[in-house]
């Protein structure tokens, strides 16, 4: 059988989602968010939600994100995505709602909405896409960065003296009342974004039953501004990040 | 017994060749092409003259920009 029989219609078993369109993504080669779009955007489509999501874009470099996936979106303030998808979600409780959002949009300037929508058990989901960097702005060290991490706002790496501790977001989630699924993923290899994916279903499910909010952490990689190649950005998150960053399920109430 | 053969399509204008399918095929099909695309981005081809790619999707799986399609089919 020669390759070009091999390609037919009727063979073919894997292609970009259909929800996300042919625009060029602005990402830098090997960026974790385009994995992590095809992952919503799958999700979305295989729960037969494309007409009832609405997500909610924050500012970071994943503010470009309704530039890719066809889907209502909402861009809020920096930092404000959680507050926007709250008052979405009461005014429309029939729809998934979503926000995606990077480290230094949620662990930083918005980390008051978060952890208040997160306890108040509103029915969304919060996609957390933390690479330990402000990889749109260049470089500059995040709440969420390693200790002994260079940044350029750090040159000579993260002091806890200095600059305080990484703070553990999705940790400080778990303990809320209002949260009911709080996980850790990663999407490095095919098995982690297997996981990723079955971790973002769970969470859209849950939030569209109406059990309480849902965090889902992304650990990515920013090989720009960890100035490493793609490859070498995901053996440097193995080694360096899950040690701190630990994968798994944090919290899930569903579980009794 | 049936033999699952697989094909790719590369997306050659989306690819940014960030290399990590090529890291991702079991086999080490993908390498760069030498090649750059119109927005200036060296991208991958598949070198697989021998045919024994199986379609297994991992490459398409870890592609951050969905450049790859993949198609498989059991031969007798």
């Amino acid at each position: 059988m020669t390759r070009n029989e091999i390609i037919a219609p009727e063979n073919l078993v894997y292609h970009k989602p259909t929800l996300m369109n042919d625009n060029h993504m602005h990402y830098c080669p090997g960026c974790s968010h385009g994995v992590v779009h095809k992952l919503v955007a799958e999700v979305i489509e295989e729960m037969g939600l494309t007409d009832h999501a609405v997500g909610i874009s924050p500012v970071g470099c994943s503010v470009f994100a309704y530039n890719y996936i066809d889907i209502d979106w909402q861009e809020a303030a920096h930092g404000r995505a959680p507050a926007i998808a709250t008052a979405i979600k009461r005014l429309w409780p029939d729809r998934l709602v979503f926000t995606y959002q990077g480290d230094g949009d949620l662990a930083c300037i918005g980390t008051a909405e978060t952890i208040h929508a997160l306890n108040r058990g509103e029915n969304i989901t919060i996609i957390f896409i933390n690479n330990a960097i402000y990889g749109m702005t260049g470089g500059q060290m995040a709440p969420t960065t390693l200790l002994g991490q260079k940044t350029s706002t750090c040159p000579y790496g993260r002091q806890a003296d200095l600059h305080g501790y990484p703070l553990k977001i999705t940790e400080i989630a778990a303990t809320l009342e209002g949260t009911c699924y709080v996980t850790r993923q990663s999407v490095q290899t095919v098995a982690a974004i297997r996981k990723a994916k079955a971790a973002i279903r769970k969470a859209f499910e849950n939030s569209m039953n109406g059990r309480g909010s849902n965090l889902v952490e992304i650990v990515s990689t920013c090989s720009s501004g960890w100035k490493l190649t793609p490859v070498e950005a995901n053996k440097w998150m193995t080694e360096h990040m899950f040690p701190f960053y630990p994968l798994g399920d944090l919290k899930d109430t569903t579980i009794e | 017994m049936g033999k699952i053969k697989g094909a790719i399509v590369i997306n050659e204008e989306r690819c940014k060749g960030c290399d990590l399918c090529a890291v991702a095929c079991p086999l080490h099909l993908i390498a760069p092409s030498g090649k750059v695309n119109h927005r200036g981005y060296p991208y991958v081809v598949q070198d697989d003259a021998e045919g024994r790619c199986t379609g297994c999707t991992a490459c398409a799986i870890v592609c951050p920009d969905g450049c790859i399609s993949v198609y498989r089919v059991k031969s007798e």
